[in-house]
């Protein structure tokens, strides 16, 4: 009986707070990783939001391609009308 | 035969023990199955997001490498045909004019441009300082040192250009005279002029028109 109640001791003054201690870090741990995942979450829908228009790219490219273009047969008509620099092109 | 009574108490006392526990790790563990769940929804939309930059992000690479490849083309046929109607010298010297100090980082199809000394071949004057240089008056295009630096300054807008011209207003508006009010509220009222929209008075000599061959007026009655 003596070693019972030597049990019953050891379990109120050992065992119950050891368990009380380390549930209570899991759940501090567990609870502090929700704000930084919202966080997280929020970020990642805000840049997703900038990168709409990523797809304006194509206009661009078209664009510059057609820019480029006329560039190029600007440049090609200035060949023509304009003289070269003395000893350019010799 | 009965157990002893402190045999009973020992148990009773272990049975509350265990009991406490479980409703602790009961209350910890519904509550961090709580803090999961809520981790959980966190991170569908995190990965919702990511997945959104990633598809939204796939053709950026492509779609800069060909516009830089045009515009790599556009330069390369531009600095050709600059370097081969004006030569690399002037070429280099114009290009330093409109962007001061970018003949030091050269053409980029030229290597050798990068260590030509660019000459001064572009002053920007307005059309009015050019037409006062040819009268031969207060232009000073002559008058600063041409290894100096340029007199136009090209960030600095059209001030320094403005100042090229006699000291009127162009630096120092604000002590010229204020235009005048006018309008019913106008501090300085005139009288109203009765001749002004009234039929002339006086008409002119009759012999006058006719001398030099015009029609004589008609005579108001």
């Amino acid at each position: 009986m003596t070693l019972w109640w030597i049990g019953d001791i050891v379990l109120i003054a050992v065992v119950a707070p050891v368990v009380a201690f380390l549930l209570h870090r899991v759940l501090t741990a567990a609870r502090s990783i929700v704000p930084s995942v919202q966080s997280i979450a929020a970020t990642a829908a805000a840049g997703s939001r900038d990168l709409d228009a990523a797809a304006l790219l194509l206009t661009t490219r078209d664009q510059a391609t057609q820019t480029i273009a006329g560039v190029a047969d600007y440049g090609g008509s200035l060949d023509v009308i304009l003289d070269d620099a003395a000893g350019a092109g010799t | 035969m009965t157990p002893p009574l402190g045999l009973v108490a020992a148990g009773a006392v272990l049975l509350v023990a265990v009991v406490l526990i479980v409703a602790a790790l009961v209350v910890y563990l519904v509550s961090v199955i709580v803090a999961l769940a809520k981790i959980t929804r966190g991170l569908d939309e995190v990965i919702a997001g990511v997945s959104g930059i990633v598809e939204k992000s796939a053709p950026v690479n492509a779609i800069v490498t060909a516009i830089n490849g045009q515009l790599d083309a556009g330069v390369d046929a531009l600095e050709g045909l600059l370097v081969k109607k004006a030569g690399l010298t002037d070429a280099v010297g114009l290009i330093d004019g409109l962007y001061p100090g970018a003949a030091a980082y050269g053409l980029r199809n030229v290597p050798d441009s990068t260590t030509i000394t660019a000459p001064r071949i572009s002053e920007v004057y307005t059309k009015g300082t050019l037409t006062l240089a040819r009268l031969g008056r207060e232009a000073p295009i002559a008058a600063a040192n041409p290894a100096g630096p340029i007199l136009r300054n090209v960030q600095g807008g059209s001030l320094a250009a403005r100042r090229l011209y006699p000291e009127i207003r162009q630096s120092r508006p604000e002590r010229l005279p204020r235009s005048p009010v006018i309008g019913a509220d106008a501090p300085v009222q005139y009288e109203q002029r009765d001749d002004i929209g009234a039929p002339r008075r006086r008409l002119p000599r009759r012999g006058a028109g006719a001398s030099n061959g015009a029609p004589p007026a008609d005579r108001t009655p």
